[in-house]
């Protein structure tokens, strides 16, 4: 992904690689046989890296989930045997598994539009204000970035807490406890995601922002629109391509989320209301030991992120927008 | 088509690659035919909190095998208890590096020997003098389907602390009865609006089941070799009312006590932020170091009638020999010596851990009057998990936090609650066979 925005107003012209001057020649190889071999030489670095990063692992994925494979299988106490869509009959059976998977599209959704409002709201602040509080908050959303997803949590918990946070006594609210109840639990680490993924966004829609030749910008301004008109006219389609990535990265991102509520909730908040899938794949696959059954809930997941990005890129398409 | 072909070929190549090379691994843990009597013994402990008069002990332990064998060396290693877990399963899944005799929880014991982990010591530990006095509870703790798989090595019950000067002020007598003590957590409430009367936690598994045993309820019940949960029993149920009830703006906000765990509850009694609680032997330490000291005091935690006492659970830790061990005699040499009567005698005074053998812990009372209610609890009959390999899955995954969760919160009544933890436990037992 380049950060050269395509042409403005986004149609549907393609990128233009070189000048518009003619088509560079291609050298012709001098005999077939030989050029036959050579894509695969130059992707084979490619391919390998990808088939062990990513096919052999996914594949593994896959294969187990098809097995009986628990703690006594890994360590030799009963022999492996192939139980075909069994963990997948057994988990599509279970009522808490479609509850939770509810509850995970709902929270990352929730999270997903709220990190890009803030993400992107945050952003147009940058370019708008001085040097000084430029940086300062360029350095304040560092600062939340570069701080590990555990300690983050931690603290936002004792912020919330109701014996000893200050946020109780700032508001005003005596003892009450936030991870008590449902929503308001999940609320509590959904203000925790979006500030620690915030920052991605903002910076990476900043730089697009920046490489927004200023013209149009000063036109659009001449011309008498309002920021809002700006950003939904001007910037947004220009910013398009990185607007995907970002989004496509915190659907991902907030679907996968474990640490933030398995440190906030305890493990999944009271009698399980706030589990996530990643969580319940946790608490089946490591904790219980039941690899397969936590591998095919992977595999579920796997699908389900592979086909919101896919319908995703096609609507896009659908758009006239090549990426 | 040609160019078809070519891709073809080493997508092909490279799929068949992965399904022929990539099985998921299996180890190889059978049971070592090799017994050497020379060499190097690993020795996996737990480290405590304060670990040092531990070693010291088993220091001496090991001083006196090497003594006794020739050639014989131990090599000790402490691991954290929380990351126990994954060490066993690294153990279990790579024999080489594994361990040859180890301590470990004795509600996991189940769940090892199914992994294939632990060593079938029958002939060994009934042919041991020492284990003619081993108490009932704790035999049981090391045995599946009537094989033993290790040697208790000490111990750990429940009971009810509570606050000195408290009750002393609002003129309360130690409760007799489970009546007699929700009255008097509400009293402390009502009287002293900063105490929890008696700090209760949804997560807190241990602390609850008194309730239900005391009731005559039980988790599950054995049916031929495999369990069947019997905690929606009218019985079970009574219990589960009982303590679900404490619960509440009169005692223990549900807002606040409902996530916690044992550890949160021992913490705010210690804080002085409690009336009462129920801690452990194993939890004098933490209180001690307290705001608490000296203005507390523990009873056994009372039963349904008056005089009796709430079943505890009988927590504690065994020591096992591994399967895949290339020492064999040596090892469980190791483990008797271990957990011997002397050894533990040793520890009790090093580490205040509750001894496995009845006359040991008599003893043992006699020297410290602390543990005088710990024993007593345990003297009057105490209660352990299902010995079943489903175990891990039912405590992995939450089911009686779960339970008492929704019942606190409001979510689930509590026939409701106990007949869902009953399906999910039954699920388990029966997957297991």
């Amino acid at each position: 992904m380049t950060l050269v925005p395509t042409s403005p107003a986004g149609t549907a012209r393609s990128r233009v690689r070189g000048g518009p001057a003619a088509p560079r020649p291609r050298a012709r190889p001098r005999s077939r046989g030989a050029a036959a071999w050579t894509p695969w030489l130059y992707l084979a670095p490619a391919l390998i890296v990808l088939g062990a990063l990513l096919v052999y692992p996914v594949g593994q994925l896959g294969l187990i989930s098809l097995l009986e494979y628990t703690q006594a299988q890994v360590s030799g106490g009963e022999p492996t045997s192939f139980r075909g869509v069994g963990n997948y009959a057994e988990l599509f059976a279970d009522a808490q598994f479609w509850q939770v998977l509810l509850a995970t599209v709902g929270f990352a959704t929730a999270c997903v539009v709220s990190t890009l409002a803030v993400g992107c709201a945050l952003a147009v602040l940058l370019t708008r204000v001085r040097a000084v509080p430029r940086l300062a908050l360029m350095l304040a959303a560092l600062g939340a970035w570069a701080t590990p997803a555990v300690t983050g949590s931690t603290v936002w918990l004792l912020l919330f807490d109701p014996d000893f946070g200050p946020v109780n006594r700032v508001l005003g609210l005596g003892d009450h406890s936030w991870t008590y109840g449902r929503y308001s639990a999940f609320f509590l680490v959904l203000l925790e995601v979006v500030w620690c993924s915030f920052p991605f966004v903002m910076v990476t829609v900043y730089a697009g922002i920046r490489a927004v030749p200023s013209e149009v910008l000063e036109a659009a301004a001449l011309d008498g629109a309002s920021q809002w008109r700006i950003w939904r006219s001007v910037l947004a389609p220009m910013l398009r391509p990185i607007l995907v990535v970002v989004t496509i990265q915190s659907i991902i991102w907030d679907f996968k989320v474990f640490t933030q509520i398995y440190v906030m909730t305890g493990g999944g908040g009271i009698a399980g209301q706030n589990l996530v899938l990643n969580v319940y794949a946790y608490q089946k696959a490591f904790a219980a030991s039941e690899y397969s059954l936590g591998s095919a809930i992977g595999v579920v997941m796997l699908l389900i992120l592979l086909a919101i990005t896919l319908v995703y890129l096609r609507l896009l398409r659908g758009q006239g927008e090549e990426l | 088509m040609k160019l078809a072909a070519r891709l073809v070929a080493p997508i092909a190549a490279l799929a068949l690659a992965g399904l022929t090379a990539c099985a998921p691994g299996t180890s190889d843990n059978s049971s070592a035919a090799k017994d050497d009597r020379t060499g190097t013994l690993r020795l996996w402990l737990f480290r405590e909190v304060s670990n040092e008069p531990k070693e010291k002990v088993v220091d001496q332990v090991v001083a006196a095998f090497e003594k006794a064998h020739d050639g014989a060396k131990v090599k000790v290693e402490y691991i954290p208890v929380e990351t126990r877990a994954e060490r066993m399963k690294a153990a279990f899944n790579d024999p080489k590096s594994a361990p040859d005799v180890i301590e470990y929880g004795n509600t996991d014991t189940a769940g090892y020997v199914k992994d294939g982990g632990l060593a079938d010591v029958t002939t060994e530990f009934n042919g041991w003098a020492d284990s003619k006095d081993s108490d009932p509870t704790a035999r049981t703790s090391v045995t599946v389907d009537g094989k033993v798989y290790g040697a208790p090595f000490f111990v750990g019950v429940r009971a009810l602390y509570y606050r000195t000067d408290v009750f002393e002020e609002l003129g309360l007598e130690p409760p007799k009865t489970l009546d007699e003590l929700t009255t008097a957590a509400q009293r402390i409430r009502a009287a002293r609006p900063e105490l929890y009367g008696l700090v209760v936690g949804g997560a807190y598994t241990y602390g609850a089941m008194p309730f239900v045993w005391a009731n005559g309820g039980e988790i599950a019940e054995g049916r031929g070799g495999s369990y069947a949960s019997t905690i929606d029993s009218d019985a079970a149920r009574k219990g589960i009312e009982t303590y679900t009830s404490l619960f509440g703006d009169d005692n223990c906000p549900a807002a606040k006590c409902a996530g916690m765990g044992g550890n949160d509850t021992v913490t705010a009694f210690a804080a002085g932020k409690a009336g009462m609680a129920i801690g452990g032997d194993f939890s004098h330490a933490a209180v001690e170091a307290g705001k608490v000291k000296g203005k507390y005091a523990v009873v056994p935690l009372p039963g349904v009638k008056s005089g009796s006492v709430a079943p505890a659970f009988a927590g504690g830790n065994n020591i096992g020999v591994l399967r895949s061990t290339t020492h064999r005699t040596l090892a469980v040499d190791l483990m008797k010596r271990l957990a011997s009567k002397r050894t533990q005698g040793a520890l009790f005074d090093a580490m205040g851990f509750l001894p496995t053998y009845t006359d040991v812990r008599a003893e043992a009372a006699k020297k410290e009057p602390f543990i005088e209610p710990f024993v007593k609890t345990l003297a009057s009959g105490t209660r352990f998990v299902p010995v079943s390999p489903a175990w891990a899955r039912i405590d992995a995954s939450l089911v009686l936090p779960t339970m008492f969760q929704e019942v606190v919160s409001g979510k689930k009544d509590v026939d409701e609650a106990s007949e869902d933890a009953a399906d999910r436990m039954n699920d388990a037992f029966s997957s297991v066979g």
